[in-house]
């Protein structure tokens, strides 16, 4: 299902772990399937560059390489360049993901977007123009409406 | 060294048995004939199948000319439920049925499309081991009550659920009553001649026979409505030419289960599995077992919950390793919503997250649980030092 260049960074995580002296973290919540993510900053307050960054991830193989991807890609990048990876570049990073797991790249992405909010509003009390908190528990990426004739389940085929 | 291969997926499937295999090379090329033809050939396929539907209602003490032939296990849960529910609204003796909510889809998806098809239903709950309670069957009988379905075992916790219990109340309402034997059939001891059941499935590929060959015990006097019309074979039941060779394969698959059963084979295996989920309890802090214990447990499986991580990720970190089980996550599931089952359990979603599910085989042997027992908290350790809700020291 996996390419093997997910595998490796899911097997091989890069950044993963907490950062204890982080000056911005962010957390969000996978309302698809109930997954969670928490980003870990440190940004030097002047340049808004990251110096370093680390995930701690509750969710499977793509979230966590997808965590794994994105930390990689944004750091020593500055936050309004780090903002700007969006959950395609991740994936295509990656080598691409299974469609049903394109929504597990949208956790990371939105990982970053909350501790960049994070770090504005600790340093200036306000959100830059245009960035927001992610609005977890709303978006919703993928799970069609339509009521399925059969099984709304389908992993017990066995 | 070659790496370990440790396959813990066989309530997925099992690995055919040599024996089975060697049964039925000579049904697809030799032995060629379509036994409901009158020459030789014909006979001869004709033989080979009653012999297996011989060893197939021996499993279970039945009589040979209850067992139908199927194409699957689902196949056979279709007939049961949409055959004996038409034909009992047929006779105008009601329209409700009675299910679980654990439940294999074959028999839940069934009855919900009966339930468009102008049926009422019931899905009973269970408790936090997975059992369903008699009371509580009872309770949900009403006057126009025609059919209740209630697995025979789990396939993702493993319970084994009280069937005669179950089966007495169905008797005492004058209610049909069906099982889904597909996990239980051929892993522990079945006598449908102490049993108050009146419809039963098996699936071969369960009992280390071969895929996509399915049985129906029908207790005699029990009227169905086929859902397969055609050439009237297996008792105007399932038409289609006879799928010999498989049939053949599950005739022996049967025939060595039941040598097995004797041979108290199940209770070496149960003894394995306890030693199983003592090592995993205890060498992996904070996991659980989900489902029952000992006699109600089926004796080749064990479940857990790991708290803090996703089963995806421990599935490719094991498989990684040479081991093969399943899991029962959200993430894992194409769907993105955890397991039913897990759910009716009671489970929150974080936890039905960590779940996983390894099941044995006769082959499985005491090295393979070590081996196992030596990987599994390694990988959860390492996903868990990823994990945002765990209290790294
Ligand atoms: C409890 C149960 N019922 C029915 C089935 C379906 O059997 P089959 O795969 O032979 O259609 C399975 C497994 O696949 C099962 O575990
Ligand atoms: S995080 Fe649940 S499917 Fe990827």
């Amino acid at each position: 299902m996996y390419n093997q260049k997910v595998v490796d960074y899911f097997m091989n995580p890069r950044n993963a772990g907490k950062i204890e002296d982080a000056n911005a973290i962010g957390e969000v919540g996978n309302p698809t399937c109930g997954d969670v993510m928490k980003i870990y900053l440190k940004v030097d307050p002047k340049t808004e560059v990251i110096d370093d960054i680390k995930f701690e991830t509750f969710g499977c193989a793509a979230a966590i390489a997808t965590s794994s991807m994105i930390t990689e890609m944004a750091k020593e990048k500055t936050l309004p360049e780090a903002l700007k990876i969006s959950n395609q570049d991740v994936a295509d990073a990656l080598g691409g993901l299974p469609a049903i797991k394109l929504h597990c790249s949208l956790l990371a992405k939105e990982g970053i977007q909350a501790a960049a909010a994070d770090f504005y509003m600790k340093r200036d009390g306000v959100l830059p123009e245009g960035l927001t908190f992610p609005e977890n528990c709303t978006s919703n990426v993928g799970g069609s409406e339509e009521e399925p004739f059969v099984s709304e389940d389908n992993r017990s085929a066995e | 060294m070659t790496p370990r291969e440790v396959y813990l997926d066989n309530s997925a499937t099992t690995k055919m048995d040599p024996r089975v295999l060697e049964a039925m090379l000579p049904y697809w090329s030799e032995n060629y004939g379509n036994p409901n033809s009158l020459h030789r050939r014909g006979r001869e396929a004709r033989s080979a199948v009653d012999a297996a539907r011989a060893s197939v209602a021996a499993l279970i003490n039945a009589d040979p000319t209850d067992i139908i032939f199927t194409g699957a296990g689902s196949e056979a849960d279709n007939l049961a439920v949409k055959g004996a529910a038409w034909a009992l609204k047929a006779k105008g003796k009601g329209n409700h049925i009675i299910t679980s909510a654990i439940e294999h889809h074959a028999i839940l998806d069934s009855v919900k499309w009966l339930g468009r098809m102008g049926f009422e239903y019931t899905v009973l709950p269970v408790d936090s081991k997975g059992m369903v309670c008699p009371s509580d069957l009872e309770a949900a009988i009403r006057p126009d009550t025609v059919l209740v379905t209630i697995m025979f075992a789990n396939n993702e916790v493993g319970t084994i659920e009280p069937i005669k219990a179950l089966g007495e109340v169905c008797r005492k309402h004058g209610v049909l009553f069906h099982t889904d034997a597909v996990q239980a059939a051929g892993h522990i001891n079945i006598d449908v001649k102490d049993l108050p059941v009146d419809m039963l499935t098996m699936a071969a590929h369960k009992m280390y026979g071969p895929k996509g060959i399915g049985a129906l015990y029908v207790r005699k006097g029990v009227k169905l409505i086929p859902t397969l019309h055609g050439g009237g074979q297996e008792f105007g039941l399932r038409s289609g030419t006879e799928n010999v060779a498989e049939i053949v394969g599950f005739g022996k698959a049967a025939e060595i289960a039941k040598a097995r059963l004797e041979a108290g084979e199940d209770k070496k295996l149960a003894a394995l599995r306890d030693y199983f989920i003592d090592g995993v309890l205890s060498s992996v802090p904070e996991s659980h077992l989900t489902g029952a214990t000992g006699e109600d447990r089926l004796p080749f499986h064990t479940s857990f919950t790991v708290k803090y991580i996703e089963g995806e990720g421990m599935l490719l970190l094991l498989d990684a390793a040479g081991i093969a089980a399943s899991s029962g996550s959200a993430c894992t599931s194409g769907s993105l919503e955890p397991s039913y089952v897990l759910l009716a359990l009671g489970l929150d979603h974080a936890t039905a997250h960590g779940s996983l599910r390894m099941t044995m085989s006769h082959d499985t042997t005491k090295e393979d649980i070590d081996y196992v027992l030596e990987k599994l908290p390694q990988i959860v350790e390492k996903l868990r030092a990823m994990s945002p809700f765990y209290n790294k020291k």
